[in-house]
């Protein structure tokens, strides 16, 4: 065992209840972070859900179109105008909508309507747990998801209750198709979704455009950003980054969550920083010492970082635990949060620099030793 | 004669600055030479921690010069002196300071490993150290499991494990009872049989004078008188009588200074 790293473990360790607090320090504020940036990413993988689950190579929306959940209408005209353009193979018509569900024991809640060509597919429901998508042909026949079962006072399938006066049978069932905003998605058909949110027959939210085999995406998109007016042709990827930026950006959200990130960044700094000053300042003799015995500064700084090493190893740990723990517990909340091994690695590179830059106020007390103090001492 | 290990040329320090500013070196001139033990004495402020100080490039003198193994230390950085420190010159402290977290073995070790030496054999050279100061069987024990003599043999072995040219113990037997700080001096004695060695050791206690090759008197900052010590007497040469460095005349070699 290398002696720097045996005199830095000894040194933190010899003080077990200053030990103990930077541990509790560097682990309150990574599980700080944590929560922070896996809601961020969670919040991220929810807000385009529809878009990650819908069969297209492109998407046709109107002009300015912030998010999958923005209710702008254009002509369906723009449907037939695609499907002119060379390259395009299909081009399904999509009408999205927030509709008012009338709870059978009584009262309203908002349902969001995603209605979708059945045949062609497009925006279908996936992860069916009961039920048949074939079913949802049969007039009023919707598709919902479990978790919503209470908030829309149903039992399950063949549950029967109103959206907009119109009379809607539960016929499939998914599990996890949950809304960040917490208001219940509804399945239907393009035409009973134009029923249930008023939007007249000749208009859709987007078109789903599946490009010919062979054709080159991008080239199909330029042609129909070129001859449809008034939309926005857009990649997946593309309307992925739109809704993204708008949900998490455009309403601050985003701000808050690395804000929050960056005060438990902070905040850990602090206390770690705190924390290996004073360690420092009570072993000042022996640095001393090791500088009077030849030491170059180099070695001692190499004392003081592993010790900020060994607190960003052992917080970190402790940190992965109680964050996993917490990302299971939020798995089947409306705004999960998400780990993943990118994010690990993050928050690990996070914690290390955290605990390096902690012992720099350390570094600085440690190189203005004077050797010569060890006579007087 | 061999050549100094550490030789320091007119040197005057001034401490502190303004009006508390105190010239604690007024010209001092001392060689240490391999295979000798010096013994620095003197009153309290007199300067032997200052002279010291600077003999172990701790501290720059204010002006003169200070050769340590032949090398200049002028100009040097405290990098400089560092690597000086760690390649020609091993300490021992009157309060021992060893490192309480670590072994007896590791406390050694880490002379070595200062130097870049982390190899399996510093730890080798760590138990042949402590070994050497008979402490064999205490390689494991913390310092706070040893006497207060064993911790200073530790120290011993510490300043020793390197093989540096000069060893420089400020006050090493005035934490120590007579028995223990006799076999301290015993072990410095011995080191310092070794032509590759010079030893000088700054103390206030008679008791230890009987170790001494040659005494070296210091007051007021100033070297006031320098004789041979009991220990050459001992080996059959002539020379003045028993230091007693404030009544007596001391014997001025090449190194001069009775101002008084």
């Amino acid at each position: 065992m290398s002696l720097i790293y045996r005199l830095a473990s000894r040194n933190l360790w010899h003080d077990r209840l200053r030990f103990i607090a930077t541990i509790v320090g560097i682990v309150f504020s990574i599980v700080l972070v944590t929560v922070q940036l896996g809601l961020y990413l969670g919040f991220g993988r929810t807000v385009t859900t529809m878009v990650d689950h819908a069969s297209a190579d492109l998407w046709i929306m109107p002009a300015g179109t912030k998010c999958f959940e923005d209710p702008s209408l254009m002509d369906e005209r723009k449907r037939f105008q695609a499907l002119s353009i060379n390259g395009v193979a299909q081009a399904i018509p999509v009408v999205i909508g927030f509709a008012d569900w009338s709870i059978p024991a009584g009262g309203t809640t908002p349902v969001f309507i995603i209605g979708s060509d059945l045949r062609a597919g497009g925006l279908l429901p996936w992860n069916l747990v009961e039920g048949s998508l074939e079913a949802l042909a049969i007039p009023g026949a919707i598709a919902v998801d479990r978790t919503y079962f209470g908030r829309l006072g149903i039992a399950g399938i063949g549950a029967t209750a109103e959206i907009r006066g119109q009379k809607v049978e539960v016929r499939a069932v998914t599990r996890g198709i949950r809304s960040f905003t917490t208001t219940p998605y509804v399945f239907t058909t393009i035409d009973r979704a134009r029923g249930y949110t008023g939007v007249s027959p000749n208009k859709v939210t987007y078109v789903l455009v599946r490009v010919a085999a062979g054709a080159d995406v991008d080239s199909v998109r330029r042609r129909l950003a070129a001859n449809l007016s008034d939309v926005n042709v857009l990649t997946p990827t593309q309307f992925r980054d739109r809704s993204r930026s708008f949900w998490l950006f455009g309403t601050g959200a985003g701000f808050a969550l690395f804000a929050g990130a960056l005060l438990g960044l902070i905040v850990g700094t602090v206390i770690v920083a705190q924390t290996l000053y004073s360690s420092t300042k009570d072993h000042i003799n022996e640095f001393a010492t090791l500088r009077a015995m030849g030491s170059s500064r180099g070695y001692i700084h190499k004392v003081i970082i592993c010790q900020a090493l060994i607190n960003a190893v052992i917080g970190f740990c402790l940190a992965a635990g109680l964050g996993l723990i917490v990302v299971a517990a939020t798995a089947n909340t409306a705004l999960p949060i998400v780990m993943t091994p990118l994010l690990s690695v993050v928050l690990f590179a996070l914690t290390v620099i955290m605990c390096v830059i902690s012992a720099i106020a350390a570094i600085v007390q440690v190189t203005r030793i004077d050797p010569a103090t060890v006579f007087t001492r | 004669m061999t050549a100094p290990v550490i030789e320091a040329v007119d040197i005057v320090k001034f401490l502190g600055a303004g009006a508390g500013q105190v010239q604690a070196l007024r010209g001092v001139s001392l060689a240490l030479r391999g295979g000798e033990l010096t013994l620095l004495m003197g009153p309290s402020g007199s300067g032997k921690t200052t002279l010291l100080s600077i003999l172990g490039c701790m501290l720059t003198p204010t002006r003169g010069t200070v050769r340590v193994d032949g090398q200049s230390t002028e100009g040097a950085g405290p990098e400089q002196l560092a690597k000086l420190r760690r390649e020609h010159v091993g300490f021992i402290f009157q309060s021992y300071h060893l490192f309480p977290t670590l072994t007896a073995a590791d406390n050694v070790r880490l002379a070595l490993d200062v130097r870049g030496d982390n190899s399996a054999r510093a730890k080798a050279r760590a138990q042949e150290a402590l070994a050497m100061v008979g402490l064999a069987h205490k390689i494991n024990a913390y310092p706070l499991e040893l006497s207060g003599g064993e911790q200073q043999r530790v120290a011993v072995a510490r300043a020793i494990v390197g093989k540096p040219a000069a060893i420089l113990a400020d006050e090493p037997t005035a934490a120590l009872d007579s028995e223990n700080g006799i076999a301290i001096m015993k072990l410095l004695a011995g080191v310092a049989k070794d032509p590759a060695h010079g030893v000088l050791v700054v103390a206030h206690d008679p008791r230890i004078l009987r170790f001494a090759d040659r005494v070296v008197h210091i007051e007021d900052g100033r070297i006031t008188g320098e004789q041979r010590g009991d220990a050459q007497l001992k080996k059959g040469e002539p020379d003045c009588a028993v230091p007693d460095h404030v009544h007596k005349e001391p014997r001025v070699e090449n190194h001069e200074r009775v101002e008084k």
